[in-house]
């Protein structure tokens, strides 16, 4: 019996409202007088993937054998006016965390099993390092409010441009690194003073509207020659009218990450309450893109709590073109590992939920610029560790497919799915299984 | 002179000694030709320098001319240019004779970029080194994010002016708007005339020595007789490097 059952044995009862996790919050605002930051994602829970499930195929409709034929993974993102377009073997790519949030041998090591898997990876907000770029053989260079280490130099050496106009952890807010990360190197590439509590702009400061977007996406063509693709990157908020105007201002790639996506360091409050989830924004998203007749021209990538194979077939299902992954690489890479487990407890936290990115003291070397404890993180390692977990997340997403029938991944659709709950089927606009029913979409 | 398609036998300095090379000096006119056309010939110098002096006709106020340049050349446009002219400038040198719109320079990395009109917003935004002149006045957010450049305004220039600059230098031989230098880090800013109010964390400094020739130099470097000893320094009071809290590991 757990204690907590204990208690509840003698009659004890814990608030609704006040539970105990609340009740820390309040003890530990009026302790320090600064409210909480931290990394990872939303935990709250909300209406997610797992609220989907596949109709596999039967009478109706004919599957294909889960071994032996064909389901293509491959997928090209930036048709519509770059010059060269990036090839990709899976839609699975490694979205955006900075060098400064991430060590050095992280950034490597993430390269490292993109590159092995034949996918992309991306910088961050901080610049791109000479391990990054040496180790990725498709790098997306973001280009931030901060601006933090821009230059046109490593925008040529980029072979796609991402715009980053917001998070889903943090939709309307800024980078933030907190001191203790800010090295002298990571001063170095962003210019700011070693030790500061960085907290960098929300806005992009030489362009406004969608108007002057559209501008600003000219000039970086024109800079790079037309030759790479340009994403914009947004979190879900009005993800129906921002997909409208990212395709309008001119992007190649739009990627739309949900509320539940991770961060290197956020205000708690901000993490939790600000965004909708991954799931009710992929169908605004994709309605955006077909009322423009753009869907597949421009493509969707989603990102936002992708954890498995099953996930991503239900966003390629929903109608995106690929996915990004954070969180679930840097667990892959040894995030949270259980064998840390006393080092965990020694600062605060355990295996499982640990999620103090901000504070740079990762016991597994990944989320810090400690020396010492970056050497943990061997890159190469770490590369093939995330290799073989992209390469059971695509594995996984066939196995769905297939059993849909489907000879590609993007061959799958919302007939596929259905809902387990009333929330996610008004969301993911997918009937509510074994009914008819879609609310807000038909009658019941 | 003469312009169009023209070319001259001219000195140039190469390294350390001055050799004499059939350099072509070349006009592109922007009402026959697209910028798109023009940058890209201007790009192609970076792999091989042929034309160091490019005259650009009937600039018309259009977006992103001479972006991303990565060559010693000279530009002349001879005329008023839209948003980003000579954005992500390195090496070159790019006059405006015009007004220039909103965020010319900006994020240049080494290189002069002189507009002589007025500029508009975001002059030098994010600019990580170079000299930015501009004759005229300078809009709302001059020098926004600036990283390391340096920026003389001989005019005045507008509200929210240096906000969170970074490093560099900010010259302003007229008046400032509201909020100058607001969450600034490590930019010096020497202003002339008023300043409407300064933005947080931004207060008046002391004008030592260091800075008189630190000022002397930047208007030296811009053509500007003014005496050094009449502007007054602002930078960061450094009080929002950190979260001021009692329990810091708490974070
Ligand atoms: C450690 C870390 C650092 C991040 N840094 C950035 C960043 O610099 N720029 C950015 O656009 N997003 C950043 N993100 C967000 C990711 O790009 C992505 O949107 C998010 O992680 C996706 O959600 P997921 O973590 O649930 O997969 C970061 C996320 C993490 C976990």
């Amino acid at each position: 019996m757990s204690n907590n059952d204990k208690k509840y044995e003698n009659g004890l009862r814990e608030s609704a409202t006040f539970d105990r996790k609340t009740i820390d919050d309040i003890q530990r605002a009026a302790d320090t007088g600064i409210y909480d930051i931290r990394g990872f994602g939303a935990k709250r829970k909300v209406p997610h993937f797992d609220d989907l499930l596949f109709l596999g195929a039967s009478m109706s409709r004919y599957p294909l054998e889960g071994y032996r034929e064909k389901c293509n993974t491959k997928v090209t993102l930036g048709t519509r006016f770059a010059k060269n377009p990036i090839e990709l073997d899976i839609p699975v790519t490694i979205a955006g965390m900075s060098f400064g949030a991430l060590s050095a041998n992280a950034k490597e090591a993430l390269g490292r099993g993109a590159s092995i898997a034949g996918t992309s990876t991306t910088t961050g907000d901080g610049g791109m390092t000479p391990e990054e770029r040496g180790q990725s053989k498709n790098l997306v260079y973001q280009y931030l409010p901060s601006r933090y280490g821009m230059n046109p130099d490593d925008l040529r050496k980029a072979d796609a441009i991402e715009i980053v106009l917001g998070q889903g952890a943090k939709p309307g807010g800024g980078g933030m690194l907190l001191g203790q990360k800010v090295t002298e190197r990571v001063a170095g590439m962003r210019t700011l003073p070693i030790g500061v509590d960085q907290r960098s702009a929300c806005r992009h400061p030489d362009w406004t509207g969608p108007d002057d977007l559209a501008i600003k996406i000219l000039e970086l063509r024109e800079i790079t020659d037309w030759k790479v693709p340009i994403y914009i990157k947004v979190g879900a908020t009005r993800t129906y009218y921002d997909v409208k105007l990212a395709v309008k201002a001119g992007a190649d790639v739009i990627v739309v990450d949900g509320m539940q996506g991770g961060t290197a360091a956020t205000q708690e409050v901000f993490i939790e309450h600000v965004g909708i989830p991954t799931l009710a924004a992929i169908p605004q998203a994709v309605q955006a893109l077909k009322e423009m007749g753009m869907h597949r021209k421009v493509q969707l990538i989603v990102s936002g709590g992708i954890r498995n194979g099953a996930d991503i077939a239900k966003c390629m299902a929903l109608g995106a073109d690929a996915v990004a992954i954070g969180t679930a690489a840097l667990v892959a890479l040894g995030c949270n590992d259980p064998k840390w487990e006393e080092e965990y407890n020694k600062i605060g936290s355990a295996a499982g939920f640990y999620d103090d990115y901000q504070d740079g003291k990762d016991p597994a070397g990944i989320s810090t610029q400690d020396p010492e404890l970056s050497k943990r993180m061997d890159p190469v390692a770490g590369g093939r560790r995330l290799a073989n977990f992209l390469s059971v997340l695509t594995m996984e997403a066939q196995t769905l497919a297939r059993a849909c029938g489907k000879s590609d991944l993007r061959n799958l659709e919302p007939e596929d799915l259905v809902a387990l709950t009333i929330e996610a089927s008004a969301m993911a606009r997918v009937p509510l299984a074994g009914t008819s029913w879609i609310p807000g979409q038909t009658g019941f | 002179m003469q312009r169009s398609g023209s070319q001259k036998q001219q000195n140039y300095m190469f390294g350390n000694g001055t050799v004499t090379r059939g350099l072509t000096m070349k006009t592109i006119d922007l009402a026959v030709q697209s910028v798109t056309d023009l940058n890209r010939e201007l790009h192609a110098q970076a792999d091989k320098l042929n034309e160091k002096d490019w005259f650009v006709e009937n600039p018309k106020g259009q977006h992103n001319i001479a972006v991303g340049l990565d060559e010693e050349i000279s530009v002349d446009i001879k005329g008023p240019t839209g948003y980003y002219a000579a954005g992500m400038n390195k090496k070159a040198t790019v006059t405006i004779h015009g007004n220039a719109g909103q965020g010319v320079a900006e994020n240049m990395m080494s290189g002069k970029v002189h507009v002589t009109g007025n500029a508009s917003q975001c002059a030098g935004a994010t600019a990580h080194g170079g000299l930015l002149v501009i004759d005229g006045d300078a809009g709302a957010r001059c020098g926004i994010s600036m990283k390391g450049i340096d920026i003389v305004v001989k005019g005045s220039i507008g509200h929210m002016s240096c906000f969170m600059g970074q490093a560099g230098n900010l010259v302003v031989c007229g008046d400032a708007g509201e909020t100058l230098g607001d969450s600034l880090y490590e930019v010096h800013i020497y202003v002339k005339g008023s300043v409407d109010s300064l933005g947080a964390d931004c207060i008046e400094k002391e004008m030592r020595q260091e800075h008189i020739d630190e000022l002397q130099g930047l208007l030296d470097a811009a053509g500007v007789d003014d005496e050094p000893s009449l502007f007054k320094r602002y930078g960061s009071a450094r009080q929002l490097y950190n979260f001021q809290v009692d329990n810091a590991s708490a974070y």
